[in-house]
C-alpha cells in the first residue's frame, strides 16, 4: 500500500507547534538523568587505553609482560586479542584499525594496548608498564602537503579513486569526486566580472561536554550487553558485532542520555575495545574517556584548502562557477570531500558549474561526521567570493543573493532538482529584517551568508503501544540528543487526539525494537516523527476494529476523530463516541492488545536552507573579534516543537562562531597535537555570545505528513562566511583564512597598512 | 598509599567516605557516594560541568581532593530542589528550553545558585560572566540566560 504521507497544508494543529516541557526533564535538571559514565555494575573493572605519542611508526612489538605481573590488573589486550573479522571489507577493517593500531600507529593518540584493572590508579600504572617497540615514521598533518609527489605516503595500498585510468603508485589522495553541470570555461568567457580566490580553514572538534564512555559486560557463553553514549546504538551493535566476530542477536546495547554528540557519536571509537576488555576478564568493564583522549582520538573535522572561482555579468547574474576542495580525513579513508564539493553552490540557480573535491589522507585522528559534516568550510569559501563579487558589481551582497538564489524547479549543482525550497524565503526575511539596516559603529562590520543541508530520512522503525489506561508507550530507536522524545511524544499526541501528557516515548535498547540508523543527518524528527505518525495510524485502525466489535458494526464504518471512535454516519448506526481510554479499557475481551507499529526506509527529507546576519566589532590593537548581534533565519518545514527548533539553530549558529573565530587543532612541527583540553582549545562561553535571534519559516516539506524538515545541521553552515563577510567588512581587508584568531586578524591588517 | 576516612555534609546530611589521598572530590561524590549528577567533561577545570558549592563557594569538584572535604558543607545538583518541589532555576530551565542534552545543566545549575546567592539581580552581562566558566555546546546560552533571568525575577518577588 502505498503511504500516504503528503502534508494537508490547511490542516491546524492541536499540540504540535506548542511548547511543552520535555519528559526528559526533571531528571535532567535534578541530577538524575543516566549519561554515559554514570553507569555501574557488580564487579566492574576501570578500562584504559595506551595511545601512540607518535604521528606515524611502525610497531615492532608489544610487550605486556611487566604489565601482566601487577597486582589487580584483570586483563590486557593488544592487536593480537582483536582478529581481523572483515572478510575483506575495508571500511570494517579501518574501524577495526582506528580501534586499535596493527602494524603502524597512524596519528598521536591512535590506541596501541587497553587495560581493565581493578581501579584506575592500577590501570594507569599498567599503561605505564606495557612497553611499545616504535620504529618512528615521517609524518605529514597538512592537506596540501600530504598532497604532494614527495609527502610520506601512509598508506602503501591507496591508489586515488575516481581517477581514470586507475594510479599505478600509491598515494595520500584517497578519492577524486567532481559533480557539476553545463559548460564552465565558456561560462566564464561570458563574464564580465571573475573573483578567484584560496581559502584554508583549520579542523575543529565537535567539542561536546560528555567524553566517551561506555559500560560493557560479555559473558563466556559469547553474549554481551553494551551501554554507551552514542548517536546509535544499532550501528554500535552491527559493528562491535562485525569487528569482534559476534552474532548480532547476542549483543544488546542501550543507549545511555547522551551530553552532546554533533555527528561526533556516530561512529565506533573504544566500544569493541571495551568488549574484548569484559570478554578476556569475564567481568563487566566501565571504559570512560579522558577529554585529552577526546581531542586526540576521536572527532575532528577536515581542515580544507579550497579555491573558488566565481564570474557574474555586470547586472549580477552569476554565468559560471567552479571550487576545488581539499579535505584531509584523517588517517582512514573516509572524509567527505564529496560533500563539500555538491553543497558549495547549493544555494544557487546555476547554468555552469563544476566542483572538484579531494578526500586526502594524512597523520591525524580519523574525522568524524560535524553537523553538515562538509559543508560549513565549502561555504565559507564559497560565499566569500560570492560577497566579494556582490561589491566589485557594486550590488548589495543580499540584492546579489536574491537574483540568483536557487528556487522551485531550480537544478541543484548536485544534480536533482530541487521542489518547494526556502532559500528564497530566507533571504526576503533576511533582507526585511530590521538587523539588516541597523547601524554600525566605527571598526565594525556585517556580513551575511547563506547555507544548504541536504537532511536524510534512513531505517527506523518505531512501536507504538496503548496501555490498559488509555495512555501511550511510545517507543523509538534513535538517540534523543535534544529534545527529540518532546517532538516525538507531540506528534503521536497529535495523530491519536490526546493529551501531550499521556504519551511517554523511551529510546528502547537493540533487543526490543527493529534497526534504526544513527540519530543524524537531521533526521530524527522527520522519520522517527513520521514513523511516529504512520504507528499511530496503524494504531488508530486497530482501535477502529475494536469500536467496530463492541459496536457490533462493521470496520469501515469506524472514523477516528480527535481521540474518539466514531460511527462515520448516519447508517453505520447510533452509538456515542468510544474514547481511547475506553476502547484501551476494554482491550483484553475484544482480542488483547492493541499497538501500532511502522518501519519503513524514510525518503523525501527535504533539503533545508538559511541565512544568517552578523554584526561584529573587531579590536584593531589586539585583533579579538566581539559578535555584537546575530540572526537566524531558517525553513524548518514544520517547528515541531519550537524552542527546540530555536535551540538548534542558536546551537548551530555558536558552534560555527567558535569555528569562525577561535577553535582550531593547532599541531607542533613533531605531528603531536598542541592543544589538546578546553584551556588551549577554547569553545565560545557564555560572557563571548549575545542573544541569538531566530526567525523560524515553515515551507513544508511535501514528503512529511506534517512538512516537516530537520533543523539540526543547516544552522552551523553558514556562520563561518557570515563572520568572515562582516569581519572583512569591518577591517577592509578580505579574511581567507579559518579561524579568524586574533593574530590571524593582526596579520592581515598588517598586511594592509 | 593509605586510604583516608573522610567526613562530611552534602546536601544537609552528615556522610563518611574512605578515598585515597589523590582522588578528587567529585570522584567520590560521583564513585564513593553515588552522586553522578556532577559530571566530569575535562577534569581540568575548565568545562563547568563538575562545579558544586563548597561552603558558601562555588568551585570544579574536579579540582578538589576527597580529603579537603572533611568537615566542609557541599551542595550538589541533587540538593537543590526541595522535596518535591523543584528549584526556581530547574523551572525556569525546563520552561525556556534551556538545556538540549543536559550534560553541563548540573554544573550550570549550580554556577547559577552560587551567582544569584549573592547577587539576587543580575544584569545580562554579569550572568554572561558568571557563567563564563560553564561550557554549553548545545544551547548558544541563549535560553539559558533567559531562564536565569526569569528565575532572578521570581526569586526577587518571593
Amino acid at each position: 500500500m502505498p503511504l500516504d504521507v503528503k502534508p494537508d497544508l490547511k490542516r491546524e494543529f492541536d499540540v504540535v507547534g506548542t511548547r511543552p516541557l520535555r519528559p526528559d526533564g526533571i531528571d535532567k535538571v535534578t541530577g538524575r538523568a543516566r549519561f554515559g559514565a554514570d553507569a555501574t555494575a557488580p564487579g566492574m573493572l576501570v578500562g584504559r587505553i595506551l595511545r601512540s605519542p607518535h604521528a606515524h611508526a611502525r610497531i615492532r612489538g608489544i610487550d605486556t609482560s611487566k604489565a601482566e605481573q601487577l597486582a589487580g590488573v584483570k586483563a590486557i589486550i593488544t592487536r593480537d586479542d582483536l582478529p581481523d573479522h572483515s572478510n575483506g571489507d575495508r571500511a570494517t577493517y579501518d574501524i577495526l584499525y582506528n580501534c586499535m593500531a596493527r602494524e603502524k600507529a597512524l596519528y598521536e593518540g591512535h590506541a596501541v594496548a587497553a587495560v581493565a584493572a581493578v581501579s584506575a590508579a592500577v590501570a594507569r600504572q599498567a599503561l605505564k608498564l606495557i612497553e611499545v617497540d616504535y620504529e618512528v615514521l615521517p609524518h605529514v598533518t597538512d592537506v596540501d602537503a600530504a598532497m604532494k609527489p614527495d609527502a610520506p605516503v601512509i598508506h602503501d595500498d591507496i591508489f586515488t579513486e575516481g581517477v581514470e585510468p586507475k594510479p599505478d603508485k600509491p598515494s595520500n589522495v584517497a578519492r577524486r569526486s567532481e559533480f557539476g553541470h553545463g559548460d564552465v570555461e565558456a561560462g566564464f568567457r561570458e563574464a564580465d566580472v571573475v573573483i578567484s580566490r584560496s581559502y584554508k580553514t583549520e579542523a575543529t572538534h565537535q567539542g561536546y561536554i560528555e567524553p566517551h564512555a561506555c559500560l560493557a559486560s560479555v559473558s563466556p557463553d559469547g553474549s554481551g550487553e553494551l551501554w554507551v553514549c552514542t548517536q546509535g546504538h544499532f550501528m554500535i551493535r552491527n559493528v562491535s558485532s562485525q569487528v569482534l566476530g559476534m552474532e548480532i542477536s547476542r549483543l544488546r546495547v542501550t543507549a545511555s542520555e547522551i551530553g552532546g554528540g554533533f555527528g561526533g557519536k556516530t561512529h565506533v571509537w573504544m566500544e569493541p575495545i571495551a568488549l574484548a576488555l569484559s570478554r578476556k576478564a569475564n567481568r563487566p568493564v566501565k571504559v570512560v574517556m579522558s577529554r585529552d583522549e577526546v581531542f586526540k582520538a576521536t572527532g575532528p573535522t577536515s581542515s580544507t584548502s579550497i579555491d573558488v572561482k566565481i564570474g557574474a555579468k555586470k547586472d549580477g547574474t552569476i554565468v559560471a562557477a567552479e571550487a576545488i576542495l581539499r579535505y584531509q580525513g584523517g588517517a582512514f579513508i573516509g572524509s567527505w570531500a564529496d560533500l563539500g564539493a555538491m553543497t558549495a553552490f547549493a544555494c544557487y540557480d546555476l547554468r555552469n558549474v563544476r566542483t572538484v573535491g579531494y578526500d586526502v589522507i594524512v597523520n591525524r585522528p580519523k574525522t568524524a561526521a560535524y553537523r553538515a559534516p562538509s559543508a560549513p568550510m565549502a561555504a565559507f569559501a564559497v560565499e566569500s567570493t560570492v560577497d566579494e563579487l556582490a561589491h566589485k558589481l557594486g550590488l548589495e551582497p543580499i540584492d546579489f543573493r536574491i537574483r540568483n538564489a536557487a528556487r522551485e524547479g531550480t537544478r541543484s549543482s548536485y544534480g536533482p532538482t530541487y521542489g518547494p525550497i526556502g532559500i528564497g524565503a530566507t533571504l526576503s526575511a533576511a533582507k526585511n529584517h530590521p538587523h539588516m539596516s541597523a547601524p554600525l559603529g566605527n571598526n565594525q562590520g556585517r556580513g551575511m551568508a547563506c547555507g544548504f543541508w541536504f537532511n536524510f530520512g534512513g531505517q527506523t522503525c518505531t512501536s507504538l503501544n496503548i496501555n490498559l489506561d488509555g495512555t501511550i508507550a511510545l517507543s523509538v530507536g534513535t538517540p534523543d540528543i535534544g529534545g527529540s522524545r518532546a517532538s516525538m511524544c507531540l506528534m503521536a499526541a497529535e495523530e491519536l487526539g490526546i493529551p501531550y501528557e499521556k504519551v511517554r516515548c523511551v529510546v528502547a535498547d537493540t533487543s526490543s525494537l527493529g534497526y534504526n540508523d544513527v540519530t543524524d543527518g537531521s533526521r530524527v524528527t522527520f522519520s522517527s516523527g513520521m514513523a511516529t505518525i504512520l504507528a499511530a495510524r496503524d494504531a488508530i485502525k486497530k482501535l477502529c476494529g475494536r469500536a467496530a466489535q463492541m459496536w457490533g458494526i462493521s470496520e469501515e464504518a469506524v472514523i477516528w476523530e480527535k481521540g474518539y471512535a466514531k460511527p462515520a454516519g448516519p447508517n453505520a448506526g447510533e452509538f456515542p463516541p468510544l474514547s481511547l481510554k475506553e476502547i484501551a479499557a476494554a482491550a483484553a475481551t475484544t482480542g488483547g492488545p492493541i499497538a501500532g507499529h511502522h518501519e519503513f526506509n524514510a525518503d523525501g527529507a527535504g533539503v533545508s536552507f538559511a541565512t544568517h546576519i552578523v554584526d561584529v566589532e573587531v579590536d584593531r590593537e589586539t585583533g579579538a573579534t566581539r559578535i555584537l548581534r546575530y540572526t537566524v533565519l531558517q525553513d524548518a518545514g514544520k517547528a515541531v516543537h519550537p524552542a527546540y527548533v530555536e535551540g538548534q539553530f542558536q546551537g548551530g549558529a555558536a558552534q560555527g562562531i567558535g569555528w569562525a573565530l577561535n577553535e582550531e587543532y593547532v599541531y607542533g612541527e613533531d605531528g603531536r597535537l598542541q592543544n589538546a583540553g578546553f584551556l588551549d582549545y577554547r569553545i565560545p562561553v557564555c560572557s563571548d555570545l549575545p542573544m541569538i535571534d531566530t526567525v523560524i519559516l515553515e515551507i513544508p516539506n511535501p514528503k512529511h505528513p506534517y512538512g516537516v524538515r530537520g533543523v539540526g545541521e543547516t544552522s552551523i553552515v553558514p556562520p563561518l562566511a557570515a563572520i568572515a563577510n562582516a569581519v572583512s567588512n569591518a577591517v577592509g581587508v578580505r579574511m581567507t583564512h579559518i579561524p579568524m584568531s586574533p593574530p590571524r586578524i593582526l596579520k592581515a591588517l598588517e598586511g594592509r597598512s | 598509599m593509605p586510604a583516608v576516612h573522610v567526613t562530611t555534609t552534602v546536601n544537609g546530611d552528615r556522610l563518611d567516605y574512605v578515598c585515597e589521598s589523590d582522588e578528587t572530590l567529585l570522584d567520590c561524590l560521583r564513585d564513593r557516594l553515588g552522586l553522578t549528577g556532577a559530571k566530569e567533561g575535562c577534569g581540568t577545570g575548565d568545562c563547568g560541568a563538575c562545579s558544586i558549592i563548597l561552603d558558601g563557594r562555588l568551585v570544579c569538584s574536579c579540582l578538589v581532593l576527597g580529603v579537603e572535604a572533611e568537615n566542609r558543607e557541599i551542595e550538589t545538583v541533587e540538593g537543590l530542589a526541595e522535596g518535591d518541589n523543584l528549584h526556581p532555576l530547574q523551572r525556569k530551565f525546563l520552561e525556556h528550553a534551556a538545556l538540549q542534552c543536559g550534560i553541563c545543566t548540573p554544573g550550570i545549575l549550580m554556577a547559577a545558585k552560587a551567582l544569584l546567592d549573592r547577587n539576587p539581580s543580575p544584569t545580562e552581562e554579569e550572568i554572561r560572566f558568571g557563567l563564563a566558566g560553564n561550557l554549553c555546546r548545545c544551547t548558544g546560552y541563549d535560553k539559558i540566560v533567559r531562564a536565569v533571568q526569569d528565575a532572578a525575577k521570581e526569586l526577587q518577588g518571593a
